[in-house]
């Protein structure tokens, strides 16, 4: 993984003498990601992987591939409290600005694992996972996820991550976050809207789809 | 249509001489379209819904086997996804799909849903004095919400068309064991009443900025895929709705905004609202005060048609943000 970094960033190297800021930027962010650095902020890999991948079973989302601006509002959300999980908080504090936004960047342009997260949820769930993600629930008024995810949920600009390709443990996780309020950065409420429309068997099947679905680029 | 006819007609960019002497050129075709070019109707207030709620449309898995669920099917992906439906895109000369003023695929209850509207029709009106038919309300959404004049077909689709089959077939199933001709709960949009002090084009600017630019991006153009395929809908510009849509009248925007918007904060099956009737109609105001496609009802200059076509709330040949609107795009 580490080399296919590399290798992706080769045109940005060819720059170098040009363009010294942004290699050091993306120096900076790559050192964060694999040894933290000695203000508290541990390693990023040891949770998120090498890959940028994450973790399923421990609900540490992928970061790989997912766009900086909304990486780097996050870490900025967490650092100052608005967005409160125990785990991250510290290590977002622990950050410069400066190094909120290299590994923000550094992650954004990693490309994802090209394999579906996965999930063990039975085929009929998945299948109602997916209804729930392209029609939403309107007989109570949910609109569909891609409607703000985008086409197959694969994320727009800064506001709308992508879902695609993200573990179905840390996507139910986000719900219980918005429903219990601990989780409240959103802009204009939208998600919270959202999230507290649904029940528990109708998260877990539409977290269900989106882990079975590959991650993808942005359809922009 | 032949080449020629789509690269001249380009209604209201035209003088009505021009218009009527093409319609001599172009012929039968044509003058059937020109029916739609009559006085949009604004719906009646249906009445609230009782403790049963709403008409209980069927669900997708509904949708029977053969030749008429595939042409439900077919008449659905028109509606919802009418710049991808090969046949629907041809009469689409703007950004827009049929569900995005339809909300919930057009189920949603007072988002104008089909299964309200199909057991209305066919219906007199004395203001345009005839009978609306379904048939003629699909093709008047054409010719102004997807602003069919500029579309690859020139006009609206035939009456007689697989297209309009398709999507009369979709409503018809949509409305299965619902009352003919019953003004039904959730019908139309909810309508909101003017604020005693009127309304505010530079409120509602601010309160686009915040709350509606997140989507439908901050000059109102909305988000496009690099192949065309909508993610959010345009409100004004050259792939908007036109001069002649419903939702030009800002009674009418303010009326679906209030329960349909912003998306996943409003909900109009619930009538939940995210904004007073004050910030509806702020807003609706600011949306209307931009340029949009021409009225295809062009008489030829603005004072006239909006002498002949547009006398209710709305700003069209009115003094907005500096100049007077109702120029069209280009
Ligand atoms: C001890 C494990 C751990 C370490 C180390 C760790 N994270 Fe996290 N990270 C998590 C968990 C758990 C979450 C999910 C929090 C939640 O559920 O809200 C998370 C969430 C995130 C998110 C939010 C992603 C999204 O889609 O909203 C970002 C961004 C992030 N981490 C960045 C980092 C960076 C950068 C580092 C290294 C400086 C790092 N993390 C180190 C466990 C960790
Ligand atoms: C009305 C728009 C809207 C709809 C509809 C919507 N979302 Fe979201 N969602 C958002 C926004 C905005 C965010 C970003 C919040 C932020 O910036 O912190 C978000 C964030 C998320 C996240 C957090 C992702 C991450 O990496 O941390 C998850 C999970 C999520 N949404 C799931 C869903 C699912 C599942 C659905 C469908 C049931 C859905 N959303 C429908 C607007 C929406
Ligand atoms: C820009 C928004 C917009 C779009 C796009 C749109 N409509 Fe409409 N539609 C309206 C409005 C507004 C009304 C309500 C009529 C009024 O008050 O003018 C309406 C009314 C209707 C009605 C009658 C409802 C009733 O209860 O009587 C039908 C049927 C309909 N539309 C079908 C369509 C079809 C088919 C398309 C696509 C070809 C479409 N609409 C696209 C805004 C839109
Ligand atoms: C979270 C994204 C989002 C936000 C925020 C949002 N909208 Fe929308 N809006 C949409 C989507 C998506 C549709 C189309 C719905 C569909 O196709 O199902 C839409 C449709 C519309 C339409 C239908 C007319 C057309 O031309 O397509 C209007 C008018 C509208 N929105 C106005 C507003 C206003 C005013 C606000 C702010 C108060 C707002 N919206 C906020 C996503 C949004």
């Amino acid at each position: 993984m580490q080399r296919l970094h590399r290798l992706r960033t080769l045109p940005a190297l060819l720059f170098l003498a040009l363009a010294p800021v942004t290699t050091a930027a993306s120096d900076l962010g790559e050192k964060v990601a694999q040894q933290g650095n000695d203000n508290g902020a541990a390693a990023c890999v040891t949770c998120h992987g090498a890959d940028g991948g994450g973790n399923g079973a421990a609900g540490w989302p992928r970061l790989a591939g997912m766009n900086a601006d909304y990486l780097a509002k996050q870490l900025d959300d967490m650092a100052s409290g608005k967005r409160d999980n125990a785990t991250m908080n510290p290590i977002a504090k622990g950050l410069s600005a400066e190094e909120r936004r290299a590994v923000s960047e550094y992650y954004a342009e990693m490309e994802a694992p090209t394999e579906a997260p996965g999930t063990d949820a039975a085929q009929s769930v998945v299948e109602r996972g997916r209804a729930i993600a392209e029609q939403g629930l309107w007989r109570k008024g949910v609109p569909s996820c891609v409607a703000c995810h985008g086409p197959g949920g694969d994320g727009v600009g800064a506001d709308f991550p992508a879902l695609s390709g993200q573990h179905a443990n840390y996507i139910e996780n986000q719900f219980t976050a918005w429903q219990d309020g601990t989780r409240h950065n959103d802009p204009n409420e939208l998600m919270a809207s959202v999230a507290e429309r649904l029940t528990e068997e109708e998260i877990k099947a539409v977290a269900a789809w989106f882990a079975s679905q590959p991650a993808r680029p942005p359809a922009e | 249509m032949n080449k020629t006819h789509q690269e001249t007609i380009r209604p209201g960019r035209h003088t009505a001489q021009l218009l009527a002497a093409t319609l001599l050129v172009a012929g039968t075709a044509f003058a059937q379209d020109d029916e739609t070019l009559t006085k949009q109707v604004e719906l009646e207030q249906p009445p609230e819904a009782s403790g049963e709620g709403y008409f209980d449309y069927p669900g997708m898995d509904e949708i029977p086997e053969g030749q008429f669920g595939e042409a439900v099917r077919s008449g659905m992906e028109a509606f919802i996804n009418t710049l991808q439906h090969p046949e629907a895109k041809r009469h689409v000369g703007n950004g827009q799909n049929c569900a995005n003023c339809h909300l919930g695929g057009g189920m949603a209850a007072n988002s104008a849903p089909l299964w309200g509207a199909w057991g209305i029709y066919p219906k007199y009106r004395g203001k345009n004095d005839h009978v609306n038919t379904m048939d003629e309300r699909i093709r008047g959404c054409f010719t102004y919400s997807m602003n069919a004049g500029d579309s690859e077909a020139g006009g609206p689709p035939k009456p007689d068309s697989q297209l309009l089959k398709d999507m009369q077939s979709f409503m018809f199933w949509s409305a299965r064991g619902a009352p003919l001709g019953k003004n039904l709960p959730g019908r139309g949009y909810r309508s909101v009443e003017e604020p005693e002090d009127g309304y505010s084009i530079s409120r509602g600017e601010s309160i686009y900025q915040d709350q509606c630019a997140v989507c439908h991006a901050e000059d109102g153009s909305g988000k496009f895929t690099a192949d065309g395929k909508q993610i959010f809908p345009p409100l004004w510009g050259e792939k908007a709705f036109n001069w002649g849509a419903g939702m030009h009248r800002i009674n009418t925007a303010a009326g679906f905004i209030k329960y349909n918007m912003p998306l996943g904060k409003a909900n109009p099956v619930e009538m939940h609202a995210a904004l007073s009737d004050q910030e509806a109609w702020d807003v609706a105001a600011y949306m209307n005060s931009h340029e949009r496609p021409q009225d295809p009802r062009w008489e030829g200059d603005k004072a006239t048609t909006a002498e002949k076509w547009h006398d209710h709330t709305c700003l069209y040949n009115q003094e907005a943000r500096g100049h007077t609107l109702g120029e069209g795009t280009e």
